[in-house]
Formats: C-alpha cells, sequence, structure tokens
C-alpha cells in the first residue's frame, strides 16, 4: 500500500514538536518514546504498520484543542483515534504524524430519558454505552460485532453499523450532536438534543468523514427503550437463490426483522467446525430475529414460517427459549473467530442491492477458482451488506498481494451491480485507491471540496479516503 | 427554464448569467424571498426504479410525490417519514415534488420514531453544483459509508449547494393496522411528560403529538396483533394522566395523521413559526416566550408549530431565535406575506464558527452565489 513520503521537515522538528505538546499536556499523555508508540504503528488491518512521530492521550476538549493548535502552527499532520479497531487502515499513522488518542476521553456527562439521549465523551467504548442505561431499560441501537472495543468516536467517523441496523439504522441515523475540535482549535458544537438540524446538516457529513475533518470529543446519542423480547429463525437452504428469495418475501410482506443474516456452505462448515452449534450442512442458512412481546414474536415468526415453507427449507429452526436462541446466534458470532482459527483471512464489506444476491454469490465463487483462494461468506442479507471473507496464507509470499487483488475484484463486481465498496467499514487506506472505480472526478472532488472548508491545510489523517493521485495537489499545498 | 434532463439541467446551470430560484413543484415557499430567474424540474421526472423486495425507490426530482405515494401504495409501501403536504398551511398551490421534500428535508410524525427523518430515508441523489457540473453521491443500497456523506447535506440545503436531479430512497411496508390513543385535557407540561411515558415504552409509538383543545395523540402501527396489545399496555401506562380513548379505526387514525402532519390546525394564521428543540423544553418555551395566537405540537414536544399575526409575528420569531440559541435547538418562519420574509430572517442564525463553516461551503458548491443566494439566511 503506497502511503505518501514523510515530511522530512517534520521528522526533523520532531524534539521541539514533542517539547511544544509537553507545555500544554500532562506529562503521562505524551508519548514519544520509539517503543512506547509502536503500541499505535496499526488499527485493525494489521498488514500495515508505522509507528508515529509520537501519541498523546488528552483528557478534556480543551486539552485536543490545544494539541490541534500546536500541530497546526507546526505543519504536523494529526490521526485521530478511537480504539484502534478499524478494519480499513482509518487509523493507521504516517511516520510524521502525531495519534491523537481519545481513549481517556470516557465519562458519561448526561443521561436524559425523558427526552431520549445520552451525551458521553468519544473515548466511551459503544458497549458501555449501553451499559450506562440498560438498567433502566434503555440501550443505544447500533451495535457493531466490536462493540466490546471499539469507541464512539470511531463509530462516528466510520459511520458504524451492526446486526441490528435494518431495523434500527446506523450510526448516522442515532447520532444527534458533537462537540468536535476543527484542525486550527476552533471548538465547534453540532446539533444537540433536538431531532433536526437547523441549518444545512453538517452533522451529516461528519459522521462517516473518517477523522478528516475535525476530532469529536463530545456525542450526543438516541438511546430507546428495550424491547420486551427477541427470538431468531434458522432457516436452511439448498440454494443461494431461493435464499435469496426468500429474504426478499419476507421484507415484501411487511415484517421488519431486526436483522437477517445470511452464511454460505464454506462458512458454515468451518463455524460448525469450530463452535459445534448445531448448524444444518446445506449450501445457505438464514438467522432472522424479530422483537416485541412473546406472543407478538409467536406472531411474525408463524408468518416467517409460511413463507419460508414456500421455499422448501432443508430446515426450519424455531427458538423458544434464551438457550435456543443463544445456540443458533452461536455460530453467526464465531463466524469470524472460526475462520481466524483455519487461516489468514481478510474481511471485505461492499454492500449489492440485495435482488443481486445470487448472482454475486455466483461470480464470487468463480472468481475463488480463478485466483486458487477460498471464500466464505457471511453478511447482513436485509441490508445486502455482504462480508465475503478471503482466505490466505500471510507467510506465503505473494498470497497477501493476490488476497487483496481479489478482494479488489470483489469489491469492482459490487460496485458493477448497484452496489458500493464499502457498507460499514470505511474507506481508509484499503479502499482508498478503489475510489475511482465508483466515483468520477468530479463526484471526489466535490467530496474533498467540504474537507477544504473544514481543514484547509489538509492535515487531519489526510491520506486516507482519497486516492493518493486525487488528493496529491492539496495535501503538497 | 424548464429543463428535460439532467444534462440540460447542467447546461442551463452552467449558462445562468444570474441568480437561479430553483423550483420543484412550489408548494413551499419557505425563507427569505430569493430574487431570479425561474429554474423549474417539472420536465425531469419519472421513477427509474422500484424494488419492493430491496426497499427501494429512485425517482428524478421532479417527480410528483403523488406519482411516488401511488406507486408505493400498489406495492403495499410508504414513504415512512411521511413528508407534510406544506400546500394545506401555506395555501399554495402547485404538484409537491420528491426533489423539494428531500430539499427541505421535510419529515413528518414519524420522525421520533426509529423512523427518522427525510434524510435517514435518502441513499443517495445526484445533483447539479452552481457551476453546472453533474455530481453522484451514496447509491441506491441502504448500507453505504463509501467517501463522504453528500447526500445528507443536500438534504434540507433547500438548492443553495446544488440543484438535485435524482433522489433514492429507502421505503418501508405499510402497517397492516393502526390505532390512536387520545387524552384530552392536559396541559403542555403534563402532555410533554405522557408522551415521554409513552416514547421510554417498549411500545413502538409512531406518532405523539400534542393539541391544546384536543389533547395528547399517540399513534401505535404494525401487524394488527401487535398493535392490539401494545395500544392496551399503553392505555394501562398512561392512565395516571386521565381518561384514555382508543380509536381503531385504520382511516380515521390516518386522517387525524394526515392533519397533524400538515399542520392544518395553524392554516388560518398569517405567521407560523416553526420550532425545532428538546421535548421537554416545550412547556419552558411556552412559559418564556408565549404561546402565540394557537400552536401545535408534534415529536412528543420536539417540534412546535406557533402561530401569530402579522403585527406580532417579528418579535416573536425573535423571541423563539433568542431562545434557541440560549437553549439549543432552532426556529424557521415558515409562513408569512412576502414582506416579511423579505425583511426576516428566516433561519436560526449559527454562532460564528458554523456560519464559517456553512459560508465556506457555499462559496464552494456554488462559488458564483447563483442558486436560490440568501434563502436560508
Ligand atoms: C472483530 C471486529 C468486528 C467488527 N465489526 C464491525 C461491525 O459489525 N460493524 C462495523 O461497522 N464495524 C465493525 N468493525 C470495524 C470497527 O470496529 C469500526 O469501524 C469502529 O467504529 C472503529 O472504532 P474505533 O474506536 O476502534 O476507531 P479507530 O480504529 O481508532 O479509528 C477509526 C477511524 O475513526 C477516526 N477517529 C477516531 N477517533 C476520532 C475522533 N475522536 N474524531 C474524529 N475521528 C476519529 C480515525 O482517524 C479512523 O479514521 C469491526 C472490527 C473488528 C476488529
Amino acid at each position: 500500500m503506497e502511503m505518501p513520503v514523510p515530511n522530512p521537515g517534520v521528522l526533523a522538528r520532531k524534539a521541539r514538536i514533542v517539547a511544544l505538546l509537553r507545555k500544554v499536556l500532562p506529562e503521562d499523555a505524551v508519548i514519544d518514546d520509539p517503543t512506547a508508540t509502536r503500541a499505535y504503528e496499526c488499527d485493525g488491518l494489521t498488514a500495515y504498520r508505522c509507528p508515529p512521530l509520537a501519541a498523546v492521550l488528552p483528557r478534556t476538549t480543551e486539552e485536543v484543542a490545544a494539541v490541534l493548535k500546536i500541530c497546526h502552527a507546526e505543519g504536523v499532520p494529526v490521526v485521530p483515534r478511537g480504539s484502534g479497531t478499524s478494519l480499513a487502515g482509518g487509523a493507521l499513522p504516517t511516520a510524521d504524524s502525531v495519534i491523537l488518542g481519545v481513549a481517556r476521553l470516557r465519562d458519561v456527562l448526561e443521561t436524559d430519558y425523558d427526552n431520549r439521549f445520552i451525551r458521553v465523551q468519544t473515548g466511551r467504548t459503544n458497549l458501555s454505552v449501553t451499559g450506562a442505561v440498560e438498567a433502566d431499560g434503555f440501550f443505544y441501537a447500533p451495535d457493531p460485532s466490536s462493540q466490546l472495543a471499539c469507541a464512539i468516536a470511531g463509530n462516528i467517523a466510520m459511520n458504524s453499523g451492526g446486526a441490528h441496523c435494518l431495523k434500527y439504522g446506523v450510526t448516522t441515523n442515532n447520532l444527534l450532536g458533537v462537540t468536535m475540535v476543527l484542525m486550527d482549535g476552533t471548538v465547534v458544537k453540532i446539533g444537540g438534543a433536538h431531532m433536526d438540524a437547523g441549518g444545512l446538516d453538517l452533522l451529516g457529513v461528519i459522521c462517516g468523514s473518517e477523522g478528516q475533518l475535525g476530532v469529536v470529543t463530545e456525542a450526543t446519542l438516541r438511546i430507546l427503550p428495550m424491547p420486551e423480547g427477541a427470538r431468531p429463525v434458522l432457516i436452511g437452504f439448498d440454494s443461494n437463490e431461493v435464499a435469496g428469495a426468500c429474504v426478499s418475501d419476507i421484507i415484501k410482506a411487511g415484517i421488519l426483522p431486526v436483522a437477517i443474516e445470511f452464511m454460505d456452505r464454506p462458512c458454515i462448515r468451518a463455524t460448525e467446525a469450530f463452535a459445534k452449534a448445531g448448524y444444518p450442512d446445506c449450501e445457505a442458512l438464514l438467522i432472522v430475529e424479530v422483537e416485541g412481546a412473546d406472543a407478538e414474536i409467536d406472531t411474525q415468526l408463524a408468518l416467517i414460517r409460511e413463507i419460508a415453507l414456500r421455499h422448501d427449507p432443508v430446515e426450519f429452526r424455531e427458538s423458544k427459549s434464551a438457550e435456543e436462541s443463544a445456540k443458533i446466534w452461536l455460530g453467526r458470532k464465531s463466524a469470524f473467530g472460526a475462520m481466524g482459527q483455519i487461516n489468514d483471512y481478510m474481511c471485505l464489506d461492499g454492500t449489492i442491492p440485495v435482488s443481486e444476491l445470487p448472482y454475486v454469490l455466483r461470480r464470487i465463487g468463480e472468481m475463488s477458482k480463478d485466483y486458487g483462494l477460498d471464500v466464505a461468506n457471511v453478511f447482513h442479507a436485509g441490508d445486502g451488506n455482504m462480508h465475503p471473507l478471503i482466505l490466505f496464507d500471510a507467510n506465503k509470499p505473494g498470497d497477501l498481494e493476490l488476497c487483496e487483488a481479489f478482494g479488489a475484484d470483489i469489491l469492482k463486481l459490487c460496485v458493477e451491480v448497484g452496489g458500493c465498496l464499502t457498507g460499514e467499514h470505511g474507506v481508509g487506506i484499503e479502499k482508498r485507491d478503489l475510489m475511482h472505480a465508483q466515483f468520477s472526478t468530479a463526484d471526489l472532488e466535490a467530496q474533498m471540496r467540504v474537507k477544504d472548508v473544514f481543514d484547509p491545510s489538509w492535515l487531519l489523517n489526510p491520506a486516507k479516503v482519497f486516492p493518493l493521485d486525487a488528493s496529491a495537489t492539496r495535501r503538497a499545498a | 427554464m424548464q429543463p428535460r434532463t439532467e444534462a440540460e439541467l447542467a447546461e442551463a446551470v452552467r449558462g445562468a448569467a444570474g441568480p437561479l430560484r430553483i423550483c420543484g413543484g412550489g408548494t413551499r415557499g419557505i425563507g427569505r424571498v430569493v430574487p431570479g430567474e425561474l429554474l423549474s424540474l417539472a420536465g425531469i421526472s419519472g421513477i427509474s426504479l422500484y424494488e419492493p423486495g430491496a426497499l427501494t425507490l429512485v425517482a428524478a426530482a421532479g417527480t410528483p410525490l403523488e406519482e411516488i405515494e401511488a406507486a408505493l401504495a400498489a406495492e403495499g409501501q410508504m414513504l415512512a417519514f411521511e413528508p407534510m403536504d406544506h400546500r394545506v398551511l401555506l395555501g399554495s398551490f402547485g404538484v409537491p415534488t420528491i426533489g423539494g421534500v428531500v430539499a427541505a428535508n421535510v419529515s413528518g410524525p414519524r420522525r421520533v420514531s426509529a423512523v427518522g427523518a427525510c434524510r435517514d430515508a435518502l441513499l443517495g441523489v445526484r445533483f447539479v453544483d452552481g457551476s453546472g457540473q453533474v455530481i453522484k453521491n451514496g447509491g441506491r443500497v441502504m448500507k453505504n459509508v463509501t467517501g463522504y456523506d453528500l447526500s445528507k447535506l443536500m438534504a434540507g440545503a433547500y438548492g443553495t449547494l446544488g440543484v438535485l436531479s435524482e433522489v433514492a430512497l429507502k421505503v418501508l411496508p405499510r402497517p397492516e393496522a393502526e390505532t390512536v390513543l387520545t387524552i384530552a385535557g392536559l396541559d403542555a407540561g403534563q402532555a410533554v411528560k405522557a408522551m415521554a411515558a409513552a416514547l421510554g415504552s417498549p411500545y413502538e409509538v409512531t406518532g405523539a403529538a400534542y393539541d391544546p383543545a384536543r389533547g395528547v395523540h399517540m399513534r401505535v402501527e404494525g401487524l394488527r396483533a401487535s398493535v392490539q396489545y401494545r395500544a392496551r399496555e399503553l392505555a394501562a401506562l398512561l392512565a395516571g394522566f386521565g381518561t384514555v380513548a382508543l380509536e381503531e379505526d385504520r382511516g380515521a387514525s390516518a386522517a387525524l395523521w394526515q392533519q397533524i402532519r400538515d399542520v392544518e390546525r395553524l392554516a388560518p394564521h398569517q405567521v407560523v413559526v416553526r420550532v425545532s428543540m428538546k421535548p421537554s423544553d416545550l412547556p419552558v418555551i411556552l412559559q418564556d416566550v408565549g404561546a402565540g395566537d394557537d400552536y401545535l405540537a408534534d415529536w412528543g414536544g420536539g417540534l412546535l408549530w406557533i402561530a401569530a399575526s402579522e403585527t406580532d409575528g417579528p418579535a416573536l420569531l425573535e423571541n423563539l431565535q433568542q431562545f434557541c440559541a440560549r437553549s439549543g435547538g432552532h426556529a424557521t418562519l415558515v409562513k408569512a406575506p412576502e414582506a416579511m420574509r423579505r425583511s426576516l430572517r428566516s433561519f436560526q442564525p449559527e454562532p460564528a464558527a458554523l456560519a464559517a463553516l456553512t459560508a465556506g461551503l457555499r462559496a464552494r458548491f456554488d462559488p458564483r452565489g447563483i442558486l436560490n443566494p440568501g434563502l436560508m439566511e
């Protein structure tokens, strides 16, 4: 992966920059020792690593502003960081950058059940936001699988989704306001506890901007009352086409499940060997979850059963209890772990129109043969967000490159059928150079204009999202 | 000007010698009255893709809303954000278009539920910027984080950053049943508490409005058995607030929510201001600023429509905008005689740092300042 050449002027001034940062932060909040900065050399995309010039861990919005003012004046690139779980390399440093970690900003500032919001500092983990309100019967809806570790900061930057977003939406649909520090140290407050934007919807463009517009230090999030209950069904089919048709029929019937997850045979086999969830050995498997009171769940599941039986499933297993539900989810939840046991894998994240599902799965199968690399598919079928896992051997020379080429072909296929490169993981460095496949020069220009306004000197996370050739003149200016 | 294709639209904008007044159906004359040549989108019309099984619809910006709603109804689906028909309140004429709905981010009573606003249903856009460049953003799929979300930026920009040519929307199944619960005789303070109790319950309330003359209305929707169950549970939960009346007839419920959506009650008034705020601020604002000549609250109290005479209008708007500057939220002049729309700031003034960002975006998306110039000031 190509990265810009580090600015030699910045590298040469390391001592001065660190000394300036120490003036505005407590001693333990500035890390510049080369062994210690190694802790920040990568995120969840571990194939790419580069220790930063330094890392800082401020405790307040004011400290964040002070850091940014210095970096702005000194012309030092800044890479914001939450928990470092990005799978796209969004938090990958460059050698001339300062990592600005928000991990120490983790307080709950306000909970308001009457108005159904919570205000938190953004270093707080996703799961602990729900943790702060669940005793009172509320939850924060976006639930990425990484929710134990990932921070609200990263969720906002990546506009993260989760298994339940079919019903509740992704981060952007649950974000009401932010406090954000611009690269020049200006603190802005956007949105709040009210439900829509007053002027332009700046919040809408900040969410998903991958740390390129400002450092978000506080967030006002919508919280929702917890449903009375939830239960899944597991449905097995002997063809992907039929499973896809069943998904479409469920949606058309007017039932809105909270989740519809899909696994194909290679994925079922791998997870079965690992987790022993008792899944049927079939071509395609759906897990459909619905919510409500017990009787409401029964009604919805009866409807789903009726639809599924029309498609001749090889198995229809309805959960009747918490244990049965856990068992149905067990395999799906351990899918990534299971793949990790067998092999190194790369997890893709393209989205396709759901009607293209059978075609895309068939094409992926064909490409898998051509490349000689196995693929397992697990994804959010209700919204077409696919997660093909390509298996490769990191120790075998050339295998990573082969895997990346295969991945790029799959993502281009997603775009070709009317979908997109990334549904929830973000562009980062991973899909940066594929952006030309989805966007014209004018489309990319329009997006970069937004960065020109928020960060005219292009110092915030500059080597991400946009193809390096497209952003070159701006980064050099 | 009335271009018939996106290419003609781009040509028209590129060739424009002066300001353009962008017009979908012309039913939503909101904001400062802008000068300029009329640019009508009515010629760029039609649904280009509708996949009920994928809950997606793509249409040209000038497509009449009615055409879209009819196509959806035929498949038992709907625009879940139930956009208001401004003709009722504003007394305007014309054919509302989907582009106008998106440009004004028009969102009805379901905003308060998980469904969200118009911008939450927007999957992608195509638009022409102020230099006449065609730009696309987002797409037609439900989940998409590829690049910056300019679609959201376009929703609610009233055409000031670009002229929409096409929009892609997420649609939802029409619920099989709906029921309204009404509690009469509550004051605004009690009403907000009752609505908070309902919205904080697991019974999935999809509408919560307060009409000082009629009381609090709350809506539940979904499968018939579910609606019956939830309405019963809600009625029990809310019993402490007063007698709960149930209306289970779907037509009657739909008619009521349409009146609320369209703010029909305030139609006779000359001046109407729309305030978006924290729901629990409703009684506070009514106390501090006054209740105007009449008002109606939606979104659990988070959306206030407040009416005044032509004489009192300017002071009311000023006081509401000051309240919002202190306590959060924003107040917009939605209905007023043209003279007033020329002299007053229709939109809430922004703090300096945000105003600078807004001005910066306008300068880059519309460098000549020709797209509805000044409308949002
Ligand atoms: C096992 C696993 C499962 C996952 N499952 C999901 C899933 O189901 N759904 C999903 O959407 N994602 C998933 N992810 C991806 C990842 O967890 C999300 O992208 C997450 O939101 C990243 O959060 P983070 O705090 O770790 O951010 P980081 O990795 O630290 O940073 C991510 C991006 O946010 C920016 N950023 C960080 N902090 C700030 C800030 N304060 N202000 C501005 N920008 C900032 C960074 O610069 C970077 O571009 C998964 C990852 C893993 C490892």
